[in-house]
């Protein structure tokens, strides 16, 4: 007679696996990484081994120290460093990404208990402690060619800053016109941080991750449309003088509303918890931008709306079955 | 078209194993053991003794309490032994053992010819509750009883969604003797005095749609084709999708006027009040990737899954696990020595290759259990506080107690957390918590009479 497995029901389990989840994020990402290498060159390459290579050899080190079992190499820590390479200046001291990687994993993650515990992005942890540590650093962009024709000058200021500082004017003649500006924002010819330029590879990786069924369409729609919105409404000239499609494209945006807000540990799990992080990581993005004293918010809106995350889960509950109400 | 509900799951469903095997009809083992509880409710008591001849079809285990269900003898034969023996949803139970005499021959006046139509409802529901009939899809619940709604009802659902992954006893039974489960549910209809009869079928068995439709020409009994998704055969979601009504929490289907029965039980009914005979027999899917030969059998009650298996050729691979039911609810068994009864919609034996997944891992709150809830629960929640021994917090919160327990959230989940098993966990401490309390109260009730 055969001994049997005695277990709770039910007995069958599909194939989806964490690390198979993570690993498809990396792969995801890849596109906009490699064009990252083509258009800053090899410190973009560097930052980015660097920054994974740190992430998961700090989480290998402290699962080792504290007995647990290692789950260094399920991908997770692996998104954490490209994610924090990738939402930096291409020119940023590589030591400076391994401490910021060291920093996202072992206070952000592995402090709270590790994947699944942690209340705040551990990439956008690592980055806003370097802001804070280095924050010259962390603004200083790379010298490249300036895109007006015929000047022959160096630039190293990012769109967003340029916007901040010299205005929208200054904008349109760097890129020289609107069609230009928009063209080189979306394929990613532009200054910024070295994985958030490219609009176009971004949205191929954002669409893989939709089309998995790890990313709810619902996230990045609504927190870039609120980005467009409110940019438009509050525009340089008055009411509704925005430009929304630069404001959408710039940034961090496309990256931090397609992979960060929809880190699937530090966002509700609801579809309606999900809808109110997302237009309030918008808004808080556009305040930033608009009115606060950083050309850019994204990471911090992020932060913010993930402190709320538990409260907003604690709010928007489904209904359950048979409960009345709202069907 | 209907509506659908929300949550659920497309697993593997594994029936091309054993969908296109005709119902064959096993021969009656040498050997038959009846445990003396298959049904919700108090277990009946021997009303045999050691060393009585039986004939199939004759009483041998009842109860006086108001919830139970009689137990016949499956085979004619000798009572050998009235002893614990294992069981397939209890650890172990008394049992009536009977060695079959191989005469097969039934009790006196059986099997009988009745014209249901002629009889009075009052005799239709007699005839029920003396053949022993409980819910067959798995919850055994007293046919009689469900028979008897204390609430007013509008409509009878027959069960034919048969969502459990590999079982195919039921589209076997749609497929092979429409009539039957046709008839059952006009004898029902009347009964309950319900205008609406509907047959919900899943979309993935358009073949048995197809039968159950023709069949169903010239009656009242409506056949829905229902969207192919787990679990779609339980009772409250299929209350939902076909009468769009919500059974309310801690309700029951005739809170909403409904009365749900499995096609299988439609088919025991109308052997029981035409033919007059008790339930002595089944059909079960005997499947899984480990089993030789899948099929669909038609066994007595009593017969021991070692002896099914065996009939269907034995074990092809190692099994992992033997499971009464199917994958997503079905109880995990420990022994062979199981016998079937009248809940038993399978027996499935699965190799390693099925049952193995990773190692637990945290949650990492991705929400696919949320999505999968029929019940609209967070099960991710529910499995934490329950970890952590909140208990209250999964009730009082969390909606504990609104659990199916149909499995979709552990199936889903990537991080191969047993949800199920926490909840169920927490379930068992509420309840256990809920007994103390009652206990106290009454006690305190008795001391104050005294005083």
């Amino acid at each position: 007679m055969s001994e049997y497995t005695i277990s709770s029901s039910p007995h069958i389990r599909d194939g989806e696996t964490i690390s198979g989840i993570m690993w498809r994020v990396n792969a995801a990402l890849l596109p906009a990484a490699a064009f990252a290498v083509w258009w800053f060159g090899v410190p973009a390459l560097v930052n980015m081994v660097v920054g994974v290579v740190f992430a998961v050899a700090s989480e290998y080190v402290w699962q080792k120290a504290m007995h647990q079992p290692v789950t260094a190499f399920d991908g997770s820590a692996c998104i954490t460093g490209l994610l924090l390479a990738m939402s930096m200046s291409p020119v940023l001291p590589p030591y400076m990404v391994a401490i910021g990687s060291v920093l996202a994993i072992v206070v952000a993650k592995q402090s709270m208990g590790g994947l699944g515990f942690n209340i705040f992005n551990p990439a956008h942890i690592g980055r806003a402690a370097l802001m804070v540590s280095w924050p010259v650093a962390m603004t200083t962009w790379t010298k490249m060619q300036d895109m007006r024709a015929g000047v022959d000058a160096m630039t190293s200021a990012t769109p967003l800053n340029i916007l901040k500082l010299q205005g929208y004017d200054a904008l349109l003649s760097t890129f020289g016109g609107q069609a230009n500006l928009y063209w080189n924002m979306f394929i990613g010819t532009r200054n910024g941080s070295l994985g958030e330029t490219s609009t176009v590879l971004l949205l191929i990786g954002g669409l893989y991750l939709i089309g998995k069924g790890y990313v709810n369409w619902i996230v990045p729609v609504v927190m870039i449309g609120t980005v467009g919105v409110l940019t438009f409404v509050f525009g340089p000239a008055g009411l509704f003088s925005g430009d929304p499609l630069f404001h959408m494209m710039a940034g961090g945006l496309m990256l931090g509303a397609f992979f960060m807000a929809t880190d699937m540990v530090t966002i509700p799990m609801t579809v309606k918890g999900q809808v109110i992080f997302a237009i309030g990581a918008g808004a808080i993005t556009v305040l930033i931008r608009l009115v606060g004293g950083y050309p850019e918010g994204v990471c911090y809106s992020i932060l913010l709306m993930n402190a709320l995350t538990p409260l907003i889960d604690r709010f928007t509950k489904p209904r359950i079955f048979g409960a009345g109400g709202d069907k | 078209m209907f509506r659908s509900f929300l949550g659920g799951i497309h697993p593997h469903d594994g029936k091309e194993l054993a969908k296109d095997k005709p119902i064959e009809v096993m021969p009656a083992p040498a050997e038959v053991v009846v445990p003396m509880s298959q049904h919700i409710g108090a277990p009946c008591a021997p009303c045999v003794k050691v060393g009585d001849l039986v004939k199939r079809g004759e009483l041998i285990g009842t109860s006086p309490a108001f919830m139970h269900a009689d137990i016949h003898a499956p085979v004619s034969g000798k009572v050998i032994r009235i002893e614990e023996r294992p069981h397939s949803g209890r650890i172990s139970c008394q049992a009536v053992v009977i060695e079959n005499d191989g005469e097969d021959s039934w009790a006196d006046g059986l099997p009988l010819a009745r014209d249901w139509q002629a009889m009075t409802n009052e005799e239709i529901l007699t005839a029920i509750q003396s053949a022993g009939i409980v819910g067959m899809g798995g919850a055994t619940f007293p046919a009689h009883i469900k028979l008897k709604p204390a609430k007013p009802v509008d409509i009878l659902i027959l069960n034919g969604a048969e969502c459990e992954p590999y079982l195919t006893a039921d589209y076997r039974l749609m497929l092979e003797m429409p009539a039957k489960i046709v008839e059952g549910a006009q004898i029902l209809a009347r009964v309950l005095g319900v205008k609406r009869s509907v047959i919900g079928i899943e979309d993935n068995k358009p073949e048995a749609a197809a039968a159950m439709k023709k069949a169903c020409e010239g009656t009242e009994i409506e056949v829905a084709a229902l969207k192919t998704k787990y679990p779609q055969g339980a009772e409250k979601m299929l209350i939902k999708v076909i009468a769009d009504r919500e059974v309310p929490m801690g309700g029951l289907p005739m809170d909403v006027g409904a009365v749900v029965q499995n096609v299988g039980t439609v088919a025991a009914i109308d052997d029981a009040v035409v033919r007059g005979l008790p339930l002595t027999e089944r059909i079960m899917t005997v499947s899984g990737d480990a089993v030789a030969e899948p099929k669909n059998l038609c066994v007595r009650i009593g017969t021991k899954y070692s002896d099914a298996i065996a009939f269907c050729g034995g074990f092809k691979e190692e099994p992992d696990k033997l499971l009464a039911g199917g994958p997503m609810m079905g109880m995990a068994q420990f022994t062979e020595e199981v016998p079937v009864m009248k809940g038993s919609s399978g027996i499935l034996a699965l190799t390693r290759k099925l049952t193995e997944h990773g190692p637990e891992m945290n949650c990492i709150r991705c929400g696919r259990c949320v999505k999968a809830c029929p019940m609209g629960l967070v099960p991710s929640m529910l499995s934490i506080l329950s970890q952590r021994q909140d208990f209250t917090a999964c009730r009082d919160s969390y909606g504990l107690m609104n659990c199916v327990e149909c499995g979709c959230c552990t199936y889903i989940c990537p991080a191969k957390r047993n949800i199920v098993q926490y909840i169920r966990n927490a379930k068992g401490f509420v309840r256990a918590e809920m007994a103390k309390a009652k206990a106290k109260a009454e006690q305190a009730k008795k001391e104050g009479a005294k005083a």
